[in-house]
């Protein structure tokens, strides 16, 4: 579904990442580790089409569609989705009315009707359950003066909503004490089907253990320097990553 | 030339028949309003508090006034239906300044309510507009001297001890014109202890064309532990040109909310003005402007904390499109001998083009330590990491922008205390928003159509 092929970008003219490559099928989760700064959130910023980000060089095709051609909204409505490292709040605006939004909006993208208020309605609280999400959050702006965990639940609560094909969590594992990442990790399992895929980006092996890989690759300095099993991120777990700098720098 | 000049000039030739349409207790006030009138000059751009507004040029145009009282439609509201649905309120009509009301009177209620024409009450009762009649706002102020000079009319609002008015009261000022006209104003408001009101005025223009100008002068007298809401929302059209100021006297233990809401208009200099003269009275004043084209709104606002153990809460919101500018100048000052005072002050505004101009000028005077004051002025564009993070959902940009534009005014329009006038507001600024110029063609506040 996913096609990387030798992506450069950069931001404020330093470039970040300097060719990568990544092939993702259905079905598939891929976990990105990698020390700080190697670029693993400028590889999620850039397959979503953040505008701070210029991309350089390289092509990614999804579903066969030139993905960097796209418009951010477009990239959703064809099926990606970024679960965010720092949520934004949004003040003012209800999480009601920007689910609602957002998913008129695809179904106007694919050519459906909108949901009616009732038929979205439903919708809200079959998701939220998922990930627990109460329904006093889900009446209130978006994110604001949410907790830690609260914000990550959100955000797989809006990966539920949307039904994406490929889902990137982008260090969806930081801030969260041991139940909310069983709450968050199970809700992104339960969402798991043989026709979408998931990227997992973290820095520890924590997450690895509730949501099972079947690869995981090495970011370093902007390139994936090496891939393997699960068996690859518990390596990483004990000797830290300096022995993969070594072999690089 | 000074702008004044032209309409002293009328007063000069047409003072008989200007009297003739109008009550004594007005008139009486015409000649020291002429007096003040004769060294004054009206504000130009560049003086205090005026860095962006010129009112001698606002005031400059050859405009008419209606000085005979021509009744320019025979019901006004006939042509013009306004109501917020869901919201009773009891309908009042200006048609340029031409008093028009199709509710039952109020006149004649058992309770003392007044609520009339300001001509005919002071015909009426003399005596108690007399008292209250141009006793708030100073004729050192030259608005207020020429809105003096010439008002024959406006409405008189007038809730005795411990009543309280149930319906919002709604007054729709429209201007029609054929010719340049400057419609004269007066708005008198005169709530006595523990009275309680509410009060709705829209501003609409109808005609297209032809430039126009409002010169209206609002007071309101409010007694000890009174409770007055003031909704003052302007939906005007590029045509128009607007010059109000109102002008209050807070008792002790009086609650006051003040809502300016420009929503479209052409040129607007607002000023709100507060003295507050009792002790553990509350202030909310309010302001959202949503400017487009080259659309002016410009506030300019005083709240005067003369004793102590009062609250005072100013919010103004501007988001300026296109090449639309913007002023605020606030001043909140408290007094030597005013301890206790909280008051808070904020102006923030989001310029959504590069072109469009913000002029913002917050102060604080403060003569005593024992206080709690803040103040703070924001100019910036939309947050670009929630634009992002709505777009990766979906969201179009423009529908995101629009959202979050919304989302910057939810706070003023969450003090409004009337949950109607709340929704409908809500709706109209969505409206606004999305694109939709508010037009009174179609109706703000207001649904235009047969009776």
């Amino acid at each position: 579904m996913l096609v990387i092929k030798d992506l450069h970008a950069s931001i404020e003219g330093k470039e970040i990442l300097k060719g990568v490559n990544l092939t993702v099928r259905p079905g598939e989760v891929h976990a990105i580790m990698g020390p700080n700064g190697s670029g693993k959130s400028t590889l999620s910023s850039v397959l979503t089409g953040n505008p701070a980000f210029t991309v350089t060089g390289g092509s990614v095709e999804f579903y066969g569609k030139d993905l960097l051609s796209l418009p951010p909204e477009n990239r959703s409505h064809e099926g990606l989705f970024l679960s965010f490292q720092y949520p934004v709040e949004i003040p003012g605006v209800s999480m009601v009315n920007f689910m609602r939004a957002a998913l008129n909006a695809k179904r106007k993208y694919l050519g459906q009707e909108p949901l009616s208020a009732s038929e979205f309605l439903k919708l809200m609280r079959e998701k939220r359950a998922i990930v627990e999400l109460d329904n006093k959050l889900a009446s209130r702006s978006v994110n604001e003066g949410f907790s830690g965990g609260e914000k990550k639940r959100n955000e797989i609560f809006q990966m539920a909503m949307l039904e994406p094909r490929l889902s990137i969590l982008d260090e969806t594992d930081s801030g969260l004490d041991i139940d909310a990442l069983r709450i968050v990790a199970g809700g992104v399992n339960k969402l798991k089907t043989d026709n979408n895929a998931t990227i997992v980006i973290t820095h520890y092996q924590r997450l690895l253990d509730y949501i099972k890989p079947d690869f995981v690759h090495v970011l370093y300095k902007g390139r994936i320097v090496k891939t393997g099993g699960p068996e690859l991120a518990l390596e990483l777990e004990e000797k830290g990553y300096d022995w993969i700098k070594r072999e690089w720098d | 030339m000074s702008s004044i000049k032209q309409y002293t000039n009328i007063f000069l030739a047409h003072s008989a028949a200007i009297d003739a349409h109008s009550a004594p207790v007005l008139n009486a006030l015409r000649p020291a309003a002429l007096r003040a009138l004769e060294n004054a000059r009206m504000p130009r751009k560049g003086d205090e508090d005026l860095e962006a507004t010129d009112l001698n040029e606002m005031f400059a145009p050859d405009y008419g006034v209606n000085i005979n009282r021509v009744n320019l439609t025979a019901d006004p509201a006939e042509a013009f239906r306004c109501d917020v649905p869901n919201m009773s309120t009891s309908p009042y009509y200006f048609f340029n300044d031409i008093y028009h009301h199709e509710a039952e009177s109020l006149a004649s209620r058992s309770d003392g309510v007044i609520v009339s024409s300001l001509c005919k009450a002071a015909i009426d009762y003399p005596e108690l507009v007399a008292r209250h009649y141009a006793k708030i706002a100073p004729l050192g102020n030259a608005q207020v001297a020429l809105n003096t000079l010439l008002a024959q009319d406006g409405i008189f609002v007038y809730v005795p001890r411990n009543v309280a008015l149930e319906r919002t009261l709604q007054l729709v000022n429209i201007m029609n014109v054929a010719q340049p006209v400057m419609a004269v104003r007066r708005i008198l408001v005169v709530l006595e202890e523990g009275a309680q009101a509410r009060m709705l005025v829209c501003d609409h223009t109808q005609s297209r064309e032809v430039q126009c100008l409002s010169n209206q002068v609002i007071e309101i007298s409010l007694g000890e532990g009174a409770t007055f809401d003031f909704y003052d929302l302007e939906a005007t059209a590029t045509t128009s040109r607007r010059a109000s100021s109102m002008w209050v006297r807070q008792a002790a233990g009086s609650n006051l909310l003040v809502d300016g809401i420009t929503l479209s208009n052409g040129s607007t200099r607002n000023r709100y003005h507060i003295e507050v003269d009792g002790e553990h009275a509350e202030t909310h004043l309010l302001g959202m402007a949503i400017a487009s084209g080259t659309q002016h709104v410009d506030n300019h606002t005083f709240i005067g904390h003369n004793v102590g153990y009062c609250h005072s809460n100013e919010l103004f919101k501007y988001v300026l499109d296109d090449r639309a500018t913007g002023a605020f100048a606030g001043k909140i000052l408290v007094a030597s001998n005013a301890p206790r005072v909280e008051a808070y002050q904020s102006n923030r505004n989001v310029c959504a083009s590069s072109e469009a101009k913000m002029f913002t000028k917050p102060q604080l005077e403060i003569y005593t330590d024992d206080v709690k004051c803040s103040h703070g002025a924001t100019v910036g564009q939309l947050d670009q990491d929630a634009l992002f993070y709505m777009r990766t959902r979906g969201i179009p940009e423009h529908d995101a922008r629009t959202l979050l534009m919304q989302a910057f005014m939810s706070d003023v329009i969450g003090g409004v205390r009337i949950d109607a006038l709340k929704d409908r507001l809500q709706h109209l600024v969505e409206k606004r928003f999305a694109g939709a110029m508010a037009d009174c063609g179609e109706c703000a506040a207001c649904i235009k159509g047969k009776r």
